[in-house]
């Protein structure tokens, strides 16, 4: 829920942006501040050189360093936002939707797409925080419960990259019952008998941590992620207390249990592919 | 009796009702007359003001401190053979969510509810009816019970949201959720939900994957509460009129769109007037879909159930 603050923060430069990063351009780390050309930086996963920090990248980096020669086939591209409750707060929805699109040129909040990784086949699923926090709405579960029916199909392992601060607000109970609807559609590919690997990223908290999230036959995430149910902020404000250093990191979420590894985004695409040669051998 | 604001001239009308039936006991005066006019008077202003009630309104209700809890719900239904059983096997028991074996009309069923407190000391005990994952996981044990052993599930909701606190972090609010919805999806045996309160967000759906989802007239289900909501995109707690307006948070907003499959009527004025009445409306609900879903063959059952929530959700395509 606390996309608002972020969004102030510029986090959500475009991706074409970063992408296309023109030469002589240079990104400064804003965890130890360090400067980096902007080419080198998005050579090494976007994560700094010095200090490891992981920038918050969008589906078309995550596809770029997935995909076998950046081949894959985008799959329900053409699926975008209704305004079920014609939702107005400070801002009407339908505003809103038009605007995120402009800033972010993305349609939604999540991408899919089936391309081979290491060799592999695999239909992924790839939030984009740049939409509107990355928050699940109908789409978002529309299309994740597609590209399971794809994966079904096609007979593909399923990866989903989570990137989200949660619920959809402007979509109320529709995007609470998306949690329900991607949890159910996860048992049909469970009982495919199809290997599901939940890659969780920097954010992941709220519905998406209490559903899909953390539904996989392998949780693995981005080194010092934060992912939780409820947000630090909350938390904060229920026991009047500072927070325990480390709380809600990806590390912290290991030591309790409830991930299975942290994978570097730098070893994200070899470590993917030992993961998907022992499933299928 | 407690009142909420809107509800003053009912308030009103009792208090006169109570004046004059005490006068007609000490004069020993027959007051039968004008008992009887002001007992009509009260059904008129409760039909009234609860006619059109707003959203928020129904939130309101939906608190009420005299509305009745899970467990009254339960020892009535099961005519008092309710044995609640406690635990998650792991970490402890959690009080804020409970749940046992009763026996309705002959059949034994599992039920599990959010439980509040009664009194000050009782809703410390119960956290308010907000759940830590033990109370997820002691929800998703005991149904896998009643699965093993082919009996009926039904779960009464009624949270302010799943607890935020550290310890709730720690050991996987989100995964106990996840995990929830996940094998509700694909139990073998007939699961009744009946929101019978607050239904906030994902602490209500954590036990809120049913066959059939119902909501008794003065409740909410949402994503958020109107609070939260106001304190979010309005930025201030002002706004939760409106925001429990923009959020079609009602059992007919619900309903419309296709969300829940059901809305069980309340006594006039809300749960707490007639909790006999309520009560019994109840298990002849659950007794009617309990009764209809055990013809369904299992996997038709699981089908369904699944089918209904994957399409849940409004996109454009094209
Ligand atoms: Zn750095």
């Amino acid at each position: 829920m606390s996309w608002f603050k972020r969004i102030k923060d510029g986090i959500t430069t475009s991706t074409k942006e970063k992408k296309e990063t023109p030469e002589g351009l240079w990104y400064k780390c804003p965890s130890c501040k360090k400067i980096t050309p902007a080419e080198d930086h998005a050579k090494i996963a976007w994560v700094c050189p010095n200090c490891n920090y992981h920038e918050r990248i969008g589906s078309h980096e995550y596809f770029h360093l997935l995909f076998d020669g950046d081949n894959f086939t985008e799959l329900f591209s053409n699926i975008t936002a209704g305004d079920p409750l014609k939702f107005v707060d400070t801002k009407k929805y339908a505003d809103r939707l038009v605007e995120s699109q402009k800033k972010s040129e993305l349609k939604d909040a999540i991408r899919c797409a089936h391309g081979q990784v290491g060799g592999y086949d695999l239909t992924v699923a790839c939030m984009d925080f740049g939409f509107i926090g990355g928050s699940m709405g109908s789409v978002v579960g529309e299309k994740i419960s597609r590209a399971i029916d794809y994966a079904i199909e096609q007979k593909t392992p399923f990866m989903i990259i989570s990137k989200s601060g949660g619920a959809r607000m402007m979509e109320a109970a529709f995007s609470l019952m998306q949690m329900a609807k991607t949890s159910a559609k996860l048992t049909l590919l469970a009982d495919a008998g199809l290997p599901y690997i939940s890659y969780l990223t920097d954010p992941t908290t709220g519905g998406v941590t209490a559903s899909y999230a953390m539904l996989g036959d392998l949780n693995v995430s981005e080194p010092e992620a934060l992912i939780g149910f409820a947000g630090p902020r909350v938390v904060k404000e229920t026991i009047k207390k500072d927070l325990p250093k480390g709380f809600q990191t990806a590390e912290f979420v290991l030591e309790h249990g409830f991930l299975d590894k942290i994978i570097d985004r730098k070893e994200l695409k070899p470590k993917m592919t030992q993961l998907l040669g022992f499933f299928k051998h | 009796m407690n009142f909420l604001d809107f509800e003053k001239p009912i308030q009103e009308l009792i208090e006169e009702l109570e004046k004059v039936k005490k006068s007609g006991e000490k004069t020993k005066v027959d007051v039968s007359k004008t008992v009887s006019e002001i007992e009509t008077k009260i059904a008129e202003a409760r039909k009234d003001i609860y006619g059109k009630l707003t959203a928020w309104q129904r939130v309101q209700v939906s608190r009420h401190p005299d509305r009745p809890y899970s467990l009254a719900y339960i020892d009535y239904i099961t005519n008092g053979s309710f044995m609640e059983l406690h635990g998650d096997r792991t970490v402890k028991d959690d009080k804020a969510i409970v749940g046992g074996f009763g026996e309705v009309n002959g059949k034994t069923m599992m039920f599990i509810g959010h439980q509040k407190g009664i009194n000050t000391k009782m809703r410390q005990l119960r956290n308010f009816g907000m759940a830590n994952p033990e109370g997820y996981r002691k929800a998703l044990r005991l149904m896998k019970l009643a699965e093993k052993f082919n009996k009926p599930i039904v779960t009464l909701i009624d949270t302010p949201g799943a607890f935020p606190g550290i310890e709730a972090e720690e050991r996987g609010q989100g995964e106990a959720i996840a995990r929830n919805l996940f094998e509700m999806a694909k139990l073998k045996v007939p699961v009744i939900c009946i929101i019978i309160g607050e239904g906030a967000s994902g602490g209500a759906l954590g036990i809120g994957i049913g066959d059939k989802v119902l909501m008794l007239e003065y409740t909410w289900y949402s994503v958020i509460s109107p609070e939260s909501c106001s304190s979010i995109l309005w930025r201030s707690w002002e706004h939760k009129e409106k925001a429990a307006e923009a959020l079609k948070l009602t059992p007919n907003d619900m309903f419309g769109n296709k969300l829940i499959d059901g809305i069980v009527p309340e006594p006039l004025g809300g749960a707490h007037v007639n909790q006999q009445e309520i009560f019994e409306t109840v298990k002849q609900t659950i007794l009617k879909h309990i009764g209809e879903l055990s013809k369904l063959p299992t996997a038709e059952l699981i089908k369904q159930r699944i089918d209904k929530f994957c399409a849940m959700g409004v996109v454009n395509e094209g």
